[in-house]
């Protein structure tokens, strides 16, 4: 019985970590723009699709799909920025909400167009194999892009805290004021930030392309689950993402095995609601939207 | 001098009001099949639109969840009329009531707790998904399989609000009717005076004496009974209740595109978007269908929300009407715009 | 005399600083009243709580013998007090007319009502010519003047007004002192917050001196001129009169 639990955990944590990426793109989007990327769900199944067409037409490793998901993503972000987001960085929320509704809506569009409605598996080389440590046994897949999903955490975590573009960055955030006054060039702040927020989004979504078919569906359940776990964690917090991650990884997993799978669905939206009602802020929360 | 004025203004309006559904009368009357179903939905979302409409343009509340109030006016009218023989009118109203008591309760926990905004507009999302995926495994309202209507025998039975597809058209109308005029009685009687400083300041609201906490409960409550009506009807429309589709995003979206492209804040704008975005939505379902493309559709609203938000933020029919008065320079290009109700 | 306002030991701290320290006065029926000092003195968190805008750590405020201290705003407006704000916050999306109206809206439900009462308002303080304006269309004066006629058309017994002269050409706040004037002519209650000391003196028959956070003088505008603590505030020690 531990051992199940052991595995339970061990398993949402991995998958925590992934979803830490995930909420780490919208959470410094957010954070920097203070926009709400309601098509972030979207940006990720955008990422599923790359690890699924990389992997068919070239058989490369996930990890290479997950590289060029990563430019890839980066570059579409950054033009996304630079020609429609940015028109609407001031505008009244809700007008930024539907437009962003609107992106998703085009986004998943067009994935059905292009790859139609049916799920697309991924074959990778590690599907379905595991490895054994101590009592746990652990999915390579899933550790895989777990531990891929934790390397750049921690690297964009340390990339914004000493690089002089991530205190650009934090600078931005904390004052667009100040910051256009003492010379931060805002406007392509705003699309590299968009754009590693895609980025990180199209990363995870490759990442985990082993695991979830690629469909377009599959949008909007990642797009709330990033709002939750990024609520959880607190919106505009870097640690809060990662924080955030793990909890939801593990409550959803846990939840899968004490309620029917089917509840595992239900689970990030009960916690968004409790959340928002009793802890807005979440753990670190920074700044009211 | 200028209340005679106004009186010449608001005569006109309610006549050209009454005129544009004389035509749209007709239409159900005269159209064949496939207009007068297609109409029927754009008239219904028109209704839901314009609550959605009072929520946001009057009372400056945003819900992205409005599926979920549809949905359970919906499965009212369906549980008790499948189930247990009642009335869909009955059902109707206890949809209303049900609906109308979640969005206060809603209403009441966020504002209690100080969510509003975006976090709120999250907060209606996952209300409404959470409901869809509790119905989808909820056996006693047909969970995943649904419940469905027997099929209209073309006999229209009144008391049973059951009847064939123009009978359904013109409850459309005389609901769609009533969401226009409803709105523009509510938003010139005080009510819309006080929601509409509430949406523009709150703070500045409550100084004068609104009690903003119970306003947004009461508007977001009769926007969710109003839009628990136009599911009702929605699901006797349709034959058929799934919990996908009548809880799910895609219905919150169809709720508020009307009112967006049309006009946000104005009586007609949700009309003539839901004219605009429903039918060219249905064209381009049809399109990718006989295509074998899925998803034309969703690019279709896509691109029409973004272009709507950045060319016409206001909304198509506020722009027409800008450009009818330049025309023709006249006081009866007026639109029912309701943020200025006193021009 | 009858007291209108009654303000007890009144407290406001925020973690470690204490904004507003033991505050007391009390309010004449029909006078205006200016509330002085400098900078930081604690001039508008005072006002705040008054409002019912911010809640006292201790202290109480009576108004017309009722306690209000913490009650909300909306509650503080419908018995009596008025307010406006510093940094104007005219309704964008309505226009001057509709503005004035919100406010008779706290005491009635009649729409044509509250329109006369607005267009009332509007005449006291000389907008009635643009009671169609957008507000955007406004001046910074005429939407100080809009302030405070949104504030009118509560019917207020009191008026408290925050800074109503700050960024005022001198011909502008010579018309906004004769509208105060008129105001305490017609028996309202005026508690001005102000920075602008010529006005203090034109139009208050009380003033009431804070400097960090406490009350160190009260009286006729003359007396309080010239008291020493009070030079002392503003200008520094070892100034002589």
């Amino acid at each position: 019985m531990l051992s199940l639990w052991l595995n339970v955990v061990a398993s949402g944590i991995l998958m925590g970590l992934v979803y830490g990426l995930v909420a780490l793109g919208l959470t410094i989007i957010f954070g920097v723009m203070r926009v709400v990327n309601f098509a972030h769900g979207e940006m990720v199944v955008f990422g599923v699709y790359i690890g699924y067409w990389s992997v068919r037409m070239w058989e490369v490793p996930i990890i290479a799909a997950a590289a060029l998901a990563a430019a890839v993503m980066f570059v579409f972000g950054y033009f996304l920025e630079k020609l429609i987001v940015k028109r609407f960085v001031n505008s009244p929320h809700h007008y930024q909400f539907i437009v962003f509704i609107g992106l998703s809506l085009l986004f998943s569009g067009i994935l059905l167009v292009a790859f139609g409605p049916d799920p697309r598996p991924t074959a990778s080389q590690l599907s379905f194999r595991t490895v054994s440590i101590g009592i746990l046994t652990l999915d390579l897949a899933r550790l895989q892009a777990a531990g891929v999903a934790g390397l750049l955490i921690v690297m964009l975590g340390a990339y914004l805290k000493y690089s002089s573009f991530g205190r650009s960055l934090r600078a931005a955030a904390n004052n667009r004021l100040g910051g256009l006054i003492v010379g931060l060039i805002i406007p392509r702040i705003y699309a590299i930030t968009f754009g590693i927020g895609a980025a990180c989004a199209g990363v995870a979504g490759a990442l985990i392309s082993p695991l979830f078919d690629a469909q377009p569906y599959l949008a909007m359940d990642f797009t709330l689950l990033a709002f939750v776990t990024v609520i959880v964690g607190g919106l505009g917090s870097f640690g809060g993402a990662l924080l955030g991650g793990l909890t939801i990884g593990v409550a959803e997993a846990v939840a899968a095995l004490m309620f029917s799978p089917s509840m595992k669905t239900a689970l990030p939206y009960a916690l968004l609601i409790i959340i928002l009602i009793f802890r807005p802020r979440g753990f670190f929360g920074v700044r009211e939207v | 001098m200028s209340e005679k004025f106004n009186k010449a203004a608001e005569t006109k309006r309610w006549i050209a009001g009454a005129i544009v559904f004389v035509i749209l009368g007709l239409v159900g009357a005269l159209s064949n099949s496939y207009i007068v179903s297609l109409m029927t939905i754009v008239l219904l979302f028109t209704f839901m639109g314009q609550s959605w409409n009072l929520m946001l343009g009057i009372g400056g509340q945003l819900s992205i969840g409005h599926a979920l109030f549809v949905g359970l006016g919906a499965y009212s009218v369906g549980v008790l009329y499948l189930k247990y023989g009642i009335s869909p009118w009955i059902g109707l109203l206890a949809g209303m009531v049900i609906a109308g008591s979640v969005g206060a309760v809603l209403a009441w926990l966020s504002f209690r707790f100080e969510v509003h905004g975006i976090y709120f507009a999250l907060l209606t999302i996952a209300a409404a998904e959470f409901a869809r995926i509790m119905f989808s495994g909820w056996e006693f309202v047909g969970a995943m399989q649904g419940l469905f209507f027997p099929a209209p025998t073309g006999e229209v039975d009144i008391s049973m609000l059951r009847g064939g597809a123009r009978f359904y058209y013109f409850v459309a109308l005389a609901l769609a009717a009533i969401g226009i005029a409803g709105t523009e009685l509510i938003s010139r009687s005080y009510l819309g005076y006080v929601w509409r400083a509430m949406r523009d300041d709150d703070e500045a609201a409550r100084a004068l004496g609104v009690r903003t906490f119970r306003h947004k409960i009461l508007v977001i409550s009769i926007s969710a009974a109003s839009a628990a009506a136009g599911g009702g009807i929605l699901a006797l429309v349709q034959g058929a209740i799934f919990p996908d589709s009548i809880m799910g995003m895609g219905i919150s979206v169809d709720v508020l595109i009307g009112p967006v492209v049309g006009g946000l804040g104005t009586a007609f704008g949700p009309l003539v978007g839901s004219l605009a975005a429903i039918p060219l939505n249905h064209l381009m379902g049809a399109l990718g269908d006989s295509l074998g493309i899925p998803g034309l559709n969703n690019i279709a609203y896509g691109v029409i929300l973004i272009s709507v938000v950045w060319f016409l933020p206001d909304g198509i029919w506020p722009a027409v009407v800008r450009g009818y008065a330049a025309i023709k320079g006249s006081l009866f290009a007026r639109p029912l715009k309701l943020r200025k109700a006193e021009e | 005399m009858t007291t209108l306002l009654d303000v007890k030991n009144l407290t406001r701290s925020f973690g470690g600083l204490v904004a507003v320290n033991d505050v007391s006065f009390a309010l004449a029926k029909g006078q205006i009243t200016a509330l002085i000092g400098p900078n930081g003195a604690g001039k508008t968190t005072c006002f705040n709580l008054v409002a019912g805008a911010l809640k006292p750590t201790s202290g109480q405020v009576f108004f017309q013998g009722q306690s209000i201290e913490g009650a909300p705003p909306e509650n503080v407006c419908r018995m009596g007090i008025a307010r406006t704000f510093q940094i104007v916050r005219p309704m964008r999306d309505m226009s001057v007319l509709e503005n004035a109206m919100v406010g008779a809206f706290s005491w009635t439900r009649n729409v044509s009502e509250a329109r006369s009462t607005a267009y009332e308002s509007l005449e006291s303080v000389g907008l009635v010519g643009k009671a169609n304006a957008r507000t955007d269309q406004l001046t910074m004066s005429d939407r100080k003047m809009l302030e405070v006629a949104k504030a009118l058309s509560t019917r207020p017994k009191l008026l408290l007004l925050d800074e109503v002269m700050a960024g005022l050409r001198p011909t502008e706040a010579v018309s906004v002192v004769q509208v105060l004037r008129k105001l305490a002519e017609s028996g309202l209650t005026i508690l001005l917050v102000e920075h602008v000391m010529r006005i203090v003196m034109e139009v208050a028959s009380t003033v009431v001196v804070l400097h960090h956070g406490a009350k160190i003088a009260e009286g006729c505008p003359k007396d309080v001129v010239a008291d020493p603590q009070v030079l002392e505030s503003y200008l520094g020690a070892g100034f002589h009169a």
